[in-house]
């Protein structure tokens, strides 16, 4: 029984997932490379044309993946901020402060190709809609999260509250999700349904699911660079940091 | 299948909507290279420091 947690208390301390996810990076860029890259010239190229919408259609290869990790990534950051306020674990909040920018990075690029496909698509950039504000509501709670961050000299009490505001801002997930069928939208509603068939033909679906899996890993990789960033910032006075910035062998 | 476009002049243009998938995707490009980029100039920066100031100890 205590064996069997050892690799969890080991993941769970910092110089431990430091060096356990070293050996997974590249593995994951490698990944997340391959599935972009065929993704990006399946949906750009070889994906049929929409029946009303020409070409400008294909932006859906950018637009609905990167909402899709927008979206789950504060997921993400609002559990690693509970796990942070209920166990007092130290990772945990590290990777809240890794998912904050990179989330917000993300909902940018969803709300700016969403814009541009809005235009050719509705005749508008921007409509005050239910799904559009929500997110452009989801862009502010990240950055409401990075911000609150340095407004703090304590760390302790900036982790807490930055835990306390992800936690909060839960509420808008579902509304975001809900808004296309809650209010009358211009925004279509979701193109992938768990509980139905997708409403796309599959010659357009597949690079679509291609794209999404690859943006995945893309925001696996980039959480875990972004949480080693930050292990090292936070531990840079240590022995390990130390060891490892001079290249001494570790035990 | 088969691409759905004759040559890159075609490809570019989208049909005419290509100001419109370039900028969506030109703009995702950046923001997602930058994403990578800032944490490993990070990471590379924090590790200098720590050997600019275990060489200062040395030192005194």
């Amino acid at each position: 029984m205590v064996r069997r947690w050892q690799w969890f208390h080991r993941l769970g301390s910092p110089p431990g997932f430091y060096r356990a996810s070293g050996c997974w990076l590249p593995w994951l860029a490698v990944a997340a490379a391959l599935l972009l890259g065929v993704g990006l010239v399946w949906g750009l190229v070889y994906a049929p044309p929409d029946a009303r919408q020409g070409n400008s259609f294909r932006i859906i290869y950018i637009h609905v993946p990167v909402s899709f990790l927008a979206l789950a990534g504060y997921y993400v950051m609002a559990a690693a901020g509970a796990v942070h306020l209920i166990w007092r674990m130290k990772l945990a909040d590290m990777v809240m402060t890794a998912a904050a920018p990179l989330g917000a990075a993300l909902t940018f690029v969803a709300l700016f190709s969403g814009a541009v496909w809005g235009k050719p698509t509705w005749g508008t950039y921007w409509v005050w809609d239910a799904r559009i504000t929500s997110m452009l509501v989801l862009l502010f709670l990240y950055l409401g999260v990075v911000a609150l961050r340095q407004g703090f000299a304590n760390r302790e009490a900036a982790g807490r509250a930055c835990a306390v505001l992800a936690l909060v801002g839960t509420v808008n997930i579902p509304i975001i999700y809900k808004s296309v069928d809650w209010w009358y939208s211009l925004h279509q509603p979701a193109t992938i349904r768990l509980t139905s068939a997708p409403s796309m033909h599959p010659d357009m679906f597949k690079p679509l699911l291609v794209m999404i899996l690859g943006l995945y890993v893309f925001y696996a990789l980039v959480l875990i660079l972004n949480t080693r960033a930050e292990i090292l910032a936070r531990e840079r006075r240590t022995g390990w940091v130390r060891d490892l910035a001079m290249g001494r062998n570790q035990p | 299948m088969s691409p759905q476009f004759h040559g890159v002049a075609e490809f570019l243009a989208m049909g005419g909507h290509g100001p419109y998938v370039w900028s969506a995707y030109g703009v995702a490009l950046v923001v997602l290279v930058w994403l990578v980029a800032r944490p490993l100039r990070r990471h590379a920066a924090i590790l200098k420091s720590v050997r600019r100031a275990d060489a200062r100890e040395q030192k005194h």
